[in-house]
């Protein structure tokens, strides 16, 4: 049984179909490219696995529990965390908060849970996480919105890590990064690799798919038309599987 | 602690009216209509804290000066027509504002239609369930156990000054230190990331419509209590000032951020310049304009500072 199994994954908007029976599923502490054209279903396939969108029909099975069904909350405590194109930060709110969003630490008060946030524990274990990326920023304390595009990056992966995931999915991580932060992205998904931890790395760099995955999903008009091992195929044909040539 | 979440502006703003109005008037600097002042305010204050929590979540409530006068009509129906117990009153008053509130909520995120229309509609729809509950007419001669909640004066301190204070000492910690605050503001800062983040964001819309709705609730039941008559037309344009104490507070009109001590000056701000021109004999209806004039200029700094940055 693999670690994540989707099958027969069919949504529709409407009268559109977006994703059309799709099926795939992911070992342990694998890389998995996601490749295909714009409006191919990349970004619905993952938002029906984070479950922000729910199938009109298929499943979705992490470790054999059904994903389908329960909330995007939920399935963050299960261990699946995506990292959006957007990064999905609130930009008027500080570091910490952007880090440990929808999750906060709470500590008691007299011994009664009202919900108080642990503002200190949310701050000291946010510097360590971005110290452990290697990044720098002025201060936990700062509004994410005034950070840098990598460094907004760096809050949008620190949150993604904070929970010890078992599968990180990034969407587009590098489409607005510089050269030297491209590189360390990907380092940091061939670490996760040797913690055995999987990502789905979707991505239109397909140097950097060829750098760091293992196997390559290629989607066309919400179809998978290819799943190959990196290994037995070339940039070439990846691009004739995305339009439609081959 | 208080002081980072304050608004620099707002605070000078307080000062310079306070300098200009004891300087106008000798009758302003005293404790007695420093209490005065706060008295008046606290009704608006309550309904601007509610406001603060609406707002600071990308939404908007312009219901509560309406919903604040169902509420007190209600109280009133239930102490003097079902002859209640005035506890019964109090409640009446709370939860006849929350449930407006609530469907304030519903419709906003189940029907999708915007809280702009949903609570202009129901300014109009809980005006007239006011003014049909008591047939167009003021509910007069209340208990005196009642009374006391907005006519009593525990060691001098008139009791809506006291409620006031709590619930905006209450509502600062909600808002600024608890799960519920930070997942306020995160909705009005990206809705976008709140979903992706597992916030149950539509619940939480509803939970915010009906606490500024039972806010409301609270504020029609002190009216209720001062004026001792459940009357109809109680909160009428409350909403304008109510909305501008908030937003000259520091919140965000486009949701994001906001802080009920913030409010707390905001409302005291809309306070001073009521009780300023009153002592003053400026005409009323130079009030209205007033704080019409505050709430655009308020806006428009806004604007201003936000281009620099």
């Amino acid at each position: 049984m693999s670690f994540l199994e989707i099958k027969d994954l069919s949504k529709s908007f409407g009268s559109v179909n977006v994703l059309d029976r799709v099926t795939l599923s992911i070992n342990k502490g694998s890389v998995i490219g996601l490749v295909g054209d714009n409006g191919a279903g990349k970004s619905t396939l993952m938002k029906i696995v984070t479950g922000i969108h729910k199938p009109t029909s298929g499943s979705i099975l992490l470790e054999e529990r059904e994903l389908t069904r329960i909330s995007t909350s939920e399935i963050r405590l299960l261990g699946i965390e995506m990292i959006y194109q957007d990064l999905a930060l609130a930009r008027q709110q500080d570091i910490s908060s952007n880090i440990f969003l929808g999750r906060e630490p709470v500590k008691k008060l007299f011994g009664i849970n009202l919900g108080l946030v642990d503002k200190q524990k949310m701050d000291k274990d946010s510097i360590k996480i971005i110290e452990d990326l290697g990044a720098k920023v002025p201060s936990v304390e700062y509004q994410a919105g005034l950070l840098s595009g990598g460094q907004q990056q760096t809050i949008a992966i620190a949150r993604a890590l904070t929970f010890s995931p078992k599968l990180v999915i990034m969407d587009e991580p590098t489409a607005a990064l510089a050269v030297k932060e491209v590189q360390h992205v990907l380092e940091l998904i061939l670490k996760l690799k040797s913690e055995g931890i999987s990502v789905i790395l979707i991505s239109h760099r397909l140097n950097d798919i060829f750098e760091v995955c293992d196997r390559i999903l290629v989607l066309r008009q919400g179809q998978i038309v290819a799943d190959v091992i990196k290994a037995k195929t070339s940039m070439n044909q990846i691009v004739s599987y995305i339009v439609g040539a081959e | 602690m208080f002081l980072k979440s304050i608004r620099l502006e707002s605070l000078y703003v307080l000062g310079i009216l306070i300098v200009t109005m004891s300087l106008l008037s000798p009758y302003f600097l005293s404790i007695s209509n420093f209490l005065n002042i706060l008295l008046a305010t606290s009704v608006i204050g309550i309904l601007a804290i509610g406001s603060t929590f609406v707002i600071s979540s990308a939404g908007l409530d312009l219901s509560v000066g309406s919903v604040m006068g169902l509420a007190g009509v209600a109280g009133a129906v239930v102490m003097n027509q079902l002859e209640l117990n005035w506890i019964f009153g109090i409640l009446a008053c709370i939860i006849a504002g929350g449930i407006a509130g609530f469907f304030n909520g519903q419709l906003v995120t189940r029907a999708k239609i915007p809280a702009f229309i949903v609570t202009l509609g129901m300014l109009g729809v809980a005006r007239g369930a006011a003014l049909l509950l008591c047939d167009g007419k003021p509910i007069y001669g209340l208990s005196n156990e009642f009374l006391f909640l907005g006519q009593g004066r525990p060691f001098g301190i008139p009791f809506p000054v006291i409620i006031f204070i709590v619930v905006a000492l209450i509502t600062h910690y909600i808002l600024a230190s608890t799960k519920f605050g930070k997942h306020t503001l995160v909705i009005g800062d990206n809705q976008m990331a709140a979903v992706a983040m597992g916030i149950n964001v539509n619940r939480h819309k509803v939970k915010l419509y009906a606490f500024s709705g039972g806010l409301a609730g609270l504020a029609g039941m002190i009216f209720t209590s001062r004026v001792n008559a459940g009357d109809p037309t109680a909160g009428l344009n409350y909403e304008l000032t109510a909305i501008t104490a908030a937003i000259i507070g520091g919140t965000n009109l486009f949701g994001g951020k906001g802080s009920i001590i913030g409010t707390f000056i905001g409302a005291l701000i809309m306070g001073i310049l009521q009780n300023g021109l009153n002592l003053l004999a400026v005409q009323s209806y130079y009030q209205r304009m007033a704080i019409g004039a505050v709430l655009i200029l308020a806006v428009w700094f806004d604007q201003i500072n936000r281009q620099k940055n």
